[in-house]
């Protein structure tokens, strides 16, 4: 059954209460697009050995922005010997680099996170453009942190031995292949180079297939901030350029964020070798709702949780756990805060959920949708803002009437789709939340300290959130348990990825 | 009678698993022979599913090992070197019968060994602070991070080459410290000192199923090892050859793999006391709650 959400009496109160009368009002918003104009080449290129150069297989592919299905540029598509060319330029770079003293390379580092803050607003549009995310979070989450991140860094540069306790002179791991996804573009990079060059290795970086902008932007600052040629190398491409990276017997370590099932096939891929390897991989994270929890926080939570850039969140709350007592409680509310809602531009400041990404999986989403509705589930999505014409959308979901045993209960959606369950007791919500082959993340609303430190530490999640959900910052670990992965980005503990004994 | 004249008691050595020492259930066994070529003893031949049933009693002890303070752990642990320091002597024994070595160099072994088990047992309830954090996050919340073990680790001694007891107790107490639940793959050839622990554990109250041990082909067991979907670690001695196979198997259920070379050296204390040494037993958590109204 498709339930379609018609105007109903919590619309009329909604409007009464932001109209603070008794008549049902409607509260109409005026576009307000981001204006800054934003320079895009026709075509990229690859950045290797501190230049532009084209790629050696004379191959480009279009990158689109998801919001309007128009081509935005052409992306140098790297093959096999732009990585080696590559591979070769980071291994030059790394003694000079390693032996550069510690408080130089972290100026380097402070110099690169100055010029992401100053180039901020135009990171972020690029970013919304290609990525077809909402351009508050580009703004206001994705680029501060990657700032931060780089910032954070470039401080530990100095103060390594401190880091890993039982260390006196720690040391690059060398030549580091980076992968990574496509749902925090800049991010991503920042979490995977900051900590990589902090520690005195250099790196490969390899930016997901459709979205590889920012990343060539960030090229541009690195030579802006005289980063020394080939400590950072950026090769664009798709699979097959991945894949060139992981198997080049030049790289010392590879660091991986994405799908569970490429993180196996990568570490299949250095298992021969023993190259070091860090995953940072799929989730089906947990988020639990006890009856004493303060409700209309936990819905802002659980909004935060699985909406939040289109739920391409790797640590998205997907599975939302409703003490029984207050599930109708809870149903009610998300249904009326899930239409307030408002799906369309990226770049309009107003917007709450962007463009999917691609077709690609927007097609992997809706066949979700389809199947959490052939098993029986109850589908609740609103339906009376028209979506654009153009583009990829995805109206943000939830399913109730979920079983454990139902697709859309088990596998990572990745997408703004929500499962709802209940439980009766808190050792049925941990046995349910842990029964799951992934342990990226969770969340726990109760005002219980006592409750919530007792879940906190059954659960098997890298990261929980109590009374709040998807936090990030520079100097707070984040990676996962079991088959989300292994090795930590952030913090203290992060740093242990890139440095040998 | 005379030592000579009487014929020693031959004894098969058997598993250890969920507390209590079965044979395997195949009914194989191993010769074991001493370093001049005779036979002092039978060993059970671990069979896939004595493996299987090692790595299931591991399991079931985790979440009560785990979930023990750790200072009980630590006491637990220290108890087990106050029964081994009863054992010297067994011990000493155990390491010359199959290697050969100098009773001035096993005896040097098992004091080592000793040592190890108490450093060890002091660090139950100090690796939390010294490998966790509280993190100045940019914003209004209480942020920290420790290290929680990961499940059960399996220990593959298998074809280590030297230091066979103060290898295996090296191997196995880093996760066991953590809250990991272990089964351990005696070294093959040099197995004694492994299995006198495990006859020891018991007494050292280190609850059924927090500690396996099993004997058999290091080879076969570890194929079986790298492809079990309910192991969370490996901490191996191995070849490349086994290394690889290892490690293939567990990207299947992306197990953490820490590998060691068959020459690894145990008497580098500094090295084997480390915290370093638990960074694949543990995972770290991190834990928010807003801290302002």
């Amino acid at each position: 059954m498709r339930k379609v959400l018609g105007r109903g009496k919590y619309d009329e109160f909604m409007a009464d209460a932001l109209a603070g009368n008794s008549s049902p009002t409607t509260w109409e918003y005026s576009p307000a697009p981001e204006t800054v104009p934003v320079v895009i080449p026709d075509q990229t290129q690859l950045y290797v050995g501190g230049k532009f150069v084209e790629p050696r297989s004379k191959k480009w592919f279009a990158t689109i922005n998801p919001a309007t299905e128009v081509t935005l540029s052409q992306i140098a598509d790297g093959d096999a010997s732009d990585v080696d060319a590559a591979v070769s330029a980071a291994r030059k770079a790394l003694k000079p680099w390693e032996k550069l003293p510690a408080s130089e390379r972290a100026k380097y580092l402070y110099r690169i996170a100055r010029r992401i803050q100053e180039r901020a607003r135009e990171l972020a549009i690029l970013e919304s453009m290609d990525g077809g995310k909402p351009i508050k979070e580009s703004r206001d989450v994705d680029i501060p942190l990657a700032a931060q991140h780089f910032f954070h860094h470039a401080g530990w540069c100095d103060k390594l031995r401190y880091a890993m306790p039982g260390t006196r002179e720690p040391r690059p791991v060398g030549v580091c292949g980076q992968i990574i996804p496509w749902n925090f573009p800049l991010l991503m990079a920042a979490w995977k180079l900051a900590p990589a060059l902090a520690c005195g290795n250099t790196v490969v970086l390899k930016p997901a297939e459709t979205t590889s902008l920012t990343a060539m932007r960030l090229a541009e600052i690195l030579q802006e901030c005289e980063l020394p040629p080939g400590v950072v190398n950026i090769v664009t491409g798709a699979g097959a350029t991945g894949k060139a990276l992981v198997d080049h017997a030049g790289v010392d370590k590879i660091a991986f964020t994405g799908s569970t099932e490429v993180g196996k096939q990568i570490a299949k891929a250095c298992a021969a070798r023993g190259t070091r390897l860090t995953l940072e991989l799929g989730g089906k994270s947990a988020n639990i709702i006890f009856a004493d929890a303060a409700i209309d926080q936990a819905i802002e939570g659980i909004v935060q949780g699985i909406w939040f850039n289109q739920g391409h969140v790797c640590c998205a709350g997907s599975r939302l756990f409703v003490e029984e007592s207050i599930l109708p409680e809870v149903t009610r509310k998300l249904e009326m805060r899930m239409k307030t809602l408002r799906v369309g531009d990226p770049l309009d400041k107003n917007t709450d959920i962007g463009a999917i990404n691609s077709k690609q999986q927007l097609t992997i989403i809706e066949r979700y949708i389809a199947a959490g509705s052939n098993e029986g589930c109850t589908v609740w999505q609103p339906s009376e803002q028209a979506l654009p014409a153009k583009g990829y959308w995805c109206r943000p979901t939830f399913m109730t009437g979920v079983q454990p045993a139902h697709i859309v209960a088990r596998e990572e959606i990745f997408g703004p789709v929500l499962a709802v369950m209940s439980f009766r007791t808190p050792e049925e919500a941990i046995s349910r939340a842990n029964n799951s082959p992934y342990g990226l993340a969770a969340g726990i609303w109760t005002e219980k300290g006592s409750k919530m430190f007792d879940v906190a530490r059954r659960l098997q999640a890298g990261v929980v959130w109590c009374n709040t959900y998807n936090q990030f910052d520079a100097t707070s670990p984040f990676g996962g348990f079991k088959e989300s992965g292994f090795g930590r980005e952030g913090g203290m503990q992060g740093l242990a990825a890139y440095l040998s004994e | 009678m005379n030592e000579q004249d009487r014929l020693a008691v031959l004894k098969t050595w058997k598993l250890f698993i969920k507390g209590g020492f079965p044979r395997s259930e195949s009914g194989r066994t191993l010769p074991l022979n001493d370093s001049k070529g005779a036979l002092v003893a039978h060993l059970s031949h671990a069979s896939r599913k004595d493996l299987r049933e090692a790595i299931e009693s591991a399991r079931a002890a985790f979440l009560g090992w785990s979930g023990n303070t750790a200072y009980l752990r630590s006491q637990i642990i220290y108890r087990l070197a106050e029964m081994l320091e009863g054992r010297r002597l067994d011990l000493t024994d155990a390491i010359r019968c199959t290697s050969g070595v100098s009773r001035k160099k096993a005896e040097a072994e098992v004091i080592a060994a000793i040592d190890r088990t108490v450093s060890w047992a002091g660090w139950c309830d100090k690796f939390p602070m010294v490998l966790g954090s509280r993190n100045p996050v940019a914003g209004p919340y209480h942020n920290f991070s420790m290290p929680e073990a990961s499940g059960v680790c399996v220990v593959v001694q298998g074809v280590a080459e030297q230091h066979s007891l103060l290898g295996f107790l090296s191997l196995v107490l880093p996760p066991l410290c953590t809250g990991n639940t272990v089964v351990a793959i005696a070294n093959t050839e040099h197995p004694l000192g492994a299995l006198l622990i495990s006859e020891t554990a018991p007494t050292a109250d280190i609850p059924a199923g927090a500690l396996n041990v099993i004997t058999g082909d290091a080879a076969e067991l570890a194929g079986w090892v790298a492809s079990h979907r309910d192991v969370d670690s490996i901490h191996a001695i191995a070849n490349d050859k086994i290394a690889s196979q290892l490690r293939a198997g567990a990207a299947e259920n992306l197990k953490r793999v820490q590998i060691l070379p068959v020459d690894e050296d145990f008497t580098d204390t500094d090295r084997w006391t480390n915290p370093r040494r638990l960074a694949p037993f543990v995972e770290i958590k991190t834990v928010w709650h807003p801290s302002a109204v």
